[in-house]
């Protein structure tokens, strides 16, 4: 091989052994342990001879349940991911003043931030936010399964391949060093010629087209899925912001997708677009970049709300308050997302008619956010509220939202933000609202759904444990950089001059180090239930009493969901058929008809992956093959029409039977 | 779970006529109303601007936007088979959701760039960059 | 749906809160391709408002004026508009269930989306070999997007179609097949609705002086 290099050059593109980080003793390191825990992993599965059931019935499910179920597992390998970026750089922070460097140089704290943004964003809340709704969504409207079942398998698969890239490019070349939204012309090919931000582009397209496949079926899902008697008005909350998150989901990612194409042919093709030669307009990629990135903090944070609706009615014993104010106040937010986008470039110089327009717009979207609060402390007032786990979880969002909601008013009205812009001021508001948001509300999730996934509750004490490192390390890591801010410490920094913030970043660091405790509570929770699950088994389906559908089933659901289709004549579903002391149908059942489970979505992603991975290193025959066989593979599969059975009425009869049998013993 | 299984009744045994083809119901008459009507729509602009009958831009682009919208409608409803009732006034309910995106997409662009052009760039450097 | 439970029963009368014998459930292949559609609107979105707003930096190189020639764009609206009303033609005779005749007229619209596409392409490689080349300008780098992404989508329209002849011949006019000719049939047009708004604000608002 060596002997040709144009053949070598060839297949390998610019990949060669160079590439690998084999001069960094900590990504050696990382690699080491990374690769002796997947060995072992791998190990453990062929020993246990677990690849045909995990083959069957996982990764070519098509229920939507264990797709969900998937989608989390993703988020929380991808959170261990994240957070490791996270406290790297905290530590990175507290050390590097005067004339101690640190230990990460620039070049690594650069790919790490960016690594942490995407990761957090991309790999973490939106495949967190994708798993729930998944799951819960189609439980909640009486649905035994979402519109296009393969296509959710393949939303996943797309999803993980993404993910997978972006692992890669820990060990193979490096990652983008531009920040996680890869400003031209920094991220252009002439300031970027390496391969990290083509591993950025294409990790994002190919997840990118998951996603927005994920919310064109879960959109079609609610439209067209929902039991009969369940109009919009009686939709539980959840499924309402599922439903505008899809919306937003839908109308979003195309415009990340253009943007990314856009740089990607800056890179690849040599066009103009944002390059600062030949006409080109930088700036160009920054307005199309949040006409996206704005919605998308919505496509997250809706979804919580949704989440912390249902934590608050049902642990407080109430129907929820205001059910249609939440409503109004969730579409509301949905289109005013779409009017904001200009404030995450305020200082950027559109003038003080463009900055006031899109300031007065951002403030309005604290009055619907204002009123879903007042909802949620209206339905504790004078409620039973029993703090359980989720709803601990509840409150504290409510706290620290509050907090991350003001700042961002503050940085709403434009002459502050000229003070206040690429400020630590401004990293402490957003984690404030997507940690206190959106993290807090699907760990709150998390612990509410589990015991309809697999059957038994998560541990309480672990729980708490985890709430509270969480809690108190979120307010010691993220309250010093609003200080910090106003300090006028920017973000993005490796090193510090000025001895005197070098205390700040100390708390900041501790606050990283009670965060690390906490995740590693909830580890130990998720290994200590598991130990006791038969203690914190849950044969009723429904153990905290809750007032939706989902909670009509037995824990973990059957796999077609409903023996029969619910009706439904109220908002609080599954509350007033228990008022009704609704009966079970005994007999009677029908053959169910499902859709048939399909390897074509992973094997699709993987060519995808394939195809991604060639792109980003130039092994042009390569993509060219990987490109042609995802295509062949696709259009294959349209040609398979048997894609669903029946499940047998007694097949039926005998599950419904064995629930009867449970709920005797209770 | 196979075990307990029967394969489906053939094919389509599933299938109904509500498969969603079934609730459009293409006509003759509304494909050509539709065709003629955009045939006209698009020659007219076309014979505008090639025949230099515009001495004026500005008039011109408001009239070759104002035919391009009006024959997207004609599209919509003759070819698309676009009205209110349609899935439960959903399709209608998306467009109308998307035009509104696509309209703020679309000046809200035009608008920040334009003052951006306006406000960081010298007049020499834009006169250069547009300069034929 | 005569099955389900109304919400006014009368207090006794239990209110029904299953239904009895199968839910059928209405197929979303229609509703779902559409909303997809409406977000492949906002990917073309996005590029027109780039060649919105780079589309006159003509950066030294040649105007709109100058390369486009509108009157080959004007046989290539022509083409893609018989082919929208070959393709209703089509959807007729499926409505039918005239198979023969329906694969006829689909012949007759991939064969105009294909002289489309070649007439397109013939453009694109006058244009490079004279100079103006995607790399050229950010007008000519929007103007090459947008034109050639509507060309990507009418392509794989007709890789579609194509796919779907095969499988109208070897399975019919089932129900599963006459879905998927109608989501062509809506993609096919929505191309044709994208195409006006590239002939109008790129090619005869840009030649205007």
């Amino acid at each position: 091989m060596l002997a040709h290099p144009d053949l070598t050059q060839l297949i390998f593109g610019r990949l060669t052994i160079d590439q690998l980080p084999l001069h960094e003793p900590i990504v050696v390191g990382t690699f080491i342990v990374v690769a002796l825990l997947g060995l072992a992993l791998l190990g453990a599965i062929t020993y246990f001879r677990l690849w045909g059931y995990l083959w069957r019935e996982w990764f070519t499910s098509i229920d939507h349940k264990k797709i969900g179920v998937m989608y989390i597992i993703l988020s929380l390998v991808m959170l261990l991911r994240g957070f490791s970026d996270a406290i790297m750089m905290r530590a990175q922070q507290a050390l590097s003043f005067g004339h101690s460097t640190g230990y990460l140089p620039p070049f690594h704290y650069d790919q790490v931030f960016t690594a942490h943004g995407v990761i957090m964003i991309f790999f973490v809340a939106m495949p967190m936010v994708t798993g729930i709704m998944n799951f819960v969504m189609p439980l909640q409207i009486g649905a035994r399964d979402v519109a296009f079942p393969f296509l959710n398998n393949f939303s996943l698969w797309m999803t993980i391949a993404g993910a997978v890239l972006v692992m890669a490019s820990l060990f193979i070349g490096e990652f983008a060093r531009t920040g996680w939204l890869a400003y031209p012309p920094l991220s252009d090919i002439v300031s970027s010629p390496d391969a990290g931000v083509d591993y950025y582009i294409w990790a994002l397209q190919i997840a990118g087209v998951g996603t927005l496949l994920s919310g064109v079926n879960l959109l079609t899902t609610i439209i067209k899925m929902r039991a009969p008697g369940m109009t919009l008005m009686r939709m539980p909350v959840f499924t309402w912001t599922a439903l505008c998150t899809n919306v937003l989901i839908v109308a979003a990612f195309p415009v990340l997708t253009a943007a990314l194409a856009m740089l990607a042919l800056d890179r690849y093709a040599g066009t103009n677009f944002f390059t600062t030669i030949l006409g080109g307009n930088a700036m160009m990629y920054v307005n199309l970049i949040w006409i996206w990135g704005h919605p998308e903090v919505y496509i997250l944070v809706l979804p919580a709300f949704g989440v912390f609706s249902e934590v608050t009615a049902t642990f407080c014993r109430k129907r929820l308050f205001g059910y249609a104010s939440m409503v109004y106040a969730t579409v509301v937010i949905t289109v005013l997302s779409y009017l904001v986008w200009l404030h995450h470039f305020f200082t950027m110089g559109s003038g003080a008619s463009v900055n006031s327009f899109f300031g007065i717009t951002t403030m309005i979207i604290s009055i619907p956010t204002g009123a879903k609060i007042f909802n949620w402390l209206f339905t504790m007032y004078r409620g039973r509220v029993t703090f359980e786990v989720p709803m601990m979880w509840t409150v504290a969002f409510m706290v620290t939202f509050v907090i991350g909601g003001m700042t961002g008013v503050m940085l709403a009205i434009p002459p502050a933000d000229f003070l206040l812009h690429n400020s630590l001021f401004l990293v402490a508001h957003f984690h404030n609202v997507i940690i206190g948001g959106v993290l807090f509300g699907m760990f709150a999730a998390i612990n509410y759904w589990f015991p309809k996934a697999f059957g038994f509750k998560l541990d309480p004490f672990w729980g708490k444990c985890a709430f509270w490192f969480w809690v108190i390390g979120f307010y010691f890591a993220f309250m010093p950089l609003y200080v910090l801010g106003f300090m006028g410490v920017t973000r993005r920094l490796s090193h510090f001059d000025d001895p005197s913030l070098q205390k700040w970043f100390v708390i900041a660091a501790f606050g990283a180090f009670l965060i690390l405790l906490g995740i590693l509570s909830m580890l130990m929770q998720f290994y200590v239930s598991f130990r006791n699950r038969e203690k914190l088994r849950d044969v009723t389906g429904d153990p905290w009493g809750g007032r939706t559908l989902e909670w009509s089933t037995s824990s973990p659901p059957p796999k077609y969901n409903f023996a029969f289709t619910p009706c439904i004549h109220d908002i609080d579903a599954w509350w007033q058929m228990k008022q009704h002391h609704y009966q079970r149908p005994q007999q009677g059942f029908l053959p169910i008809h499902m859709p048939k489970n399909t390897g074509a979505g992973i094997i699709l992603a993987g060519f995808a992956t394939v195809f991604g991975f060639a792109m980003i290193w130039y092994m042009w025959p390569l993509a060219i093959i990987s490109f042609a066989a995802l295509i062949a593979t696709a259009i294959g599969h349209t040609f398979n029409y048997n894609r669903d059975y029946y499940i047998a009425a007694d097949e039926v009869a005998r599950v419904e039977a064995s629930r009867t049998e449970l709920l005797g013993h209770v | 779970m196979s075990e307990h299984t029967q394969p489906a009744h053939g094919d389509d045994a599933h299938e109904h006529d509500d498969s969603g083809v079934g609730a459009i119901h293409a006509t003759l008459k509304g494909y050509l109303t539709g065709f003629t009507l955009a045939a006209i729509l698009t020659a007219i602009p076309f014979w505008l601007v090639m025949s230099g009958a515009f001495a004026k831009t500005g008039p011109a682009d408001a009239l070759i936007l104002l035919l391009a919208g009006i024959q997207i409608i004609v599209h919509m409803v003759y070819f698309l088979h676009m009205n209110t009732k349609s899935e439960g006034g959903w399709n209608m309910l998306a467009l109308v959701f998307t035009i509104v995106l696509v309209v703020i997409t679309l000046s809200g662009s035009i608008w920040i760039m334009y003052h951006l052009n306006d406000n960081m760039m010298p007049w020499t450097m834009q006169d250069a960059r547009n300069q034929p | 749906m005569s099955d389900t439970a109304t919400t006014m029963s009368s207090p006794a009368q239990p209110l029904r809160f299953h239904v009895e014998g199968e839910h059928h459930v209405e197929n979303g292949t229609m509703l779902g391709f559409w909303l997809y559609l409406m977000s492949d609107c906002l990917v073309f979105a996005c590029l027109f408002a780039a060649y919105g707003v780079l589309g006159r930096n003509y950066s030294g190189g040649p105007t709109a004026a100058q390369v486009l020639e509108l009157p080959v764009v004007a046989i290539n609206t022509t083409l893609l508009l018989l082919s929208s009303i070959t393709y209703g033609f089509a959807v007729l005779e499926m409505q039918q269930n005239r198979r023969g005749p329906m694969m006829a007229w689909l012949t007759v619209t991939g064969l105009l989306g294909a002289g489309f596409i070649g007439l397109e392409l013939t453009e694109f490689s006058h244009l490079i070999s004279i100079g103006a080349g995607p790399q050229r300008s950010a007008f000519l780098s929007s103007f090459f997007t947008l034109v050639g992404t509507h060309g990507l989508h009418v392509t794989c329209g007709i890789i579609w179609l194509i796919t779907l002849m095969v499988q109208v011949g070897k399975k019919g006019l089932i129900p599963a097949n006459k879905r998927r000719l109608m989501c062509l049939s809506m993609f096919w047009h929505f191309l044709d609705v994208v195409w006006v708004g590239v002939f109008s604000f790129v090619y005869l608002m840009g030649v205007l002086p």
